[in-house]
């Protein structure tokens, strides 16, 4: 393995770390929103790096093309701009601590515990055709309910938006 | 040499992180860009085992998580604009309409 690695993986980790502690912890939805960006990309690069560079590039397109500009508008309609204290408030610490604390004793057990196998090193193939002959053979019942489920959520909020704009042109 | 362990760490650090904002936050846009934190942090490890175990499962299954999202917001979010439309805000705590009326404060 080439010995930039490291580097690559450190500075897309502190990349990903920082943008998540922003969307979870920032006071201004705003910059929560924004700070999506990082993340989306932050995961795509390290999936590169893992050598799925088809994976990666799908991310960037479904995530910071589509879903990160979704995201944007819904935060752009809903949330008062001007009132940046109250946008994002903290609900009670008392409760969600002790989750927290109880969810990082887990996973920290359970990747430390567990016997994985011997790392392989990284091939950077292409894997573009190898996915595209897998999803149409092995995981073809997957895929194809899997379209039908996104039709059918895409045609749901359609019917969802136009029912309010109809409302709205009528009154 | 970056191990399985790193990004696994990784991964759950993210996942965590994503898990306080639901927890923790009380505006309902938040809450669904914590639930993608937490789907992209699945989907990091699931990549991460696919190198592992040297076969592509592993991103066919991120890809399904992928597509699960997109479904998830595009619903998601529009459910959330009409709430706003309808109630003005989008704090979990102010929709309570299905609360006992006797203890609504």
């Amino acid at each position: 393995m080439s010995p930039i690695e490291p580097l690559v993986f450190t500075g897309l980790a502190a990349l990903t770390i920082t943008a998540c502690t922003l969307i979870a912890f920032s006071k201004n939805l705003v910059y929560s929103a924004f700070s999506l960006l990082g993340a989306f990309a932050g995961i795509a690069g390290l999936m590169i790096l893992l050598g799925a560079d088809f994976v990666g590039v799908i991310q960037i397109l479904v995530y910071v093309g589509g879903i990160l500009v979704l995201y944007l508008f819904a935060v752009l309609m809903t949330a008062g701009i001007g009132d940046v204290k109250l946008s994002n408030p903290v609900i009670s610490v008392k409760i969600a601590a002790p989750a927290l604390v109880l969810l990082v004793l887990l996973l920290g057990k359970l990747i430390y515990s567990t016997h994985w196998f011997a790392a392989e090193t990284t091939t950077f193939a292409p894997t573009t055709s190898a996915i595209g002959e897998t999803l149409l053979k092995e995981y073809l019942l997957p895929f194809e309910l899997i379209s039908i489920l996104l039709l059918a959520a895409l045609v749901g909020a359609v019917a969802m938006a136009r029912r309010e704009v109809k409302e709205g042109k009528g009154s | 040499m970056i191990t399985l362990n790193h990004y696994l760490v990784l991964s759950a650090a993210l996942f965590v992180m994503g898990f306080a904002g639901v927890v923790l936050r009380r505006n309902a846009l938040v809450i669904f860009m914590s639930i993608e934190l937490m789907l992209n942090a699945v989907n990091l490890s699931f990549v991460a085992f696919s190198r592992q175990f040297g076969n592509l499962d592993g991103q066919l299954a991120s890809f399904f998580v992928i597509v699960l999202a997109a479904a998830e917001a595009a619903i998601g979010l529009a459910i959330i604009v009409l709430v706003f439309r309808r109630r003005a805000t989008v704090q979990t705590t102010a929709l309570n309409t299905l609360r006992d009326a006797t203890n609504a404060s």
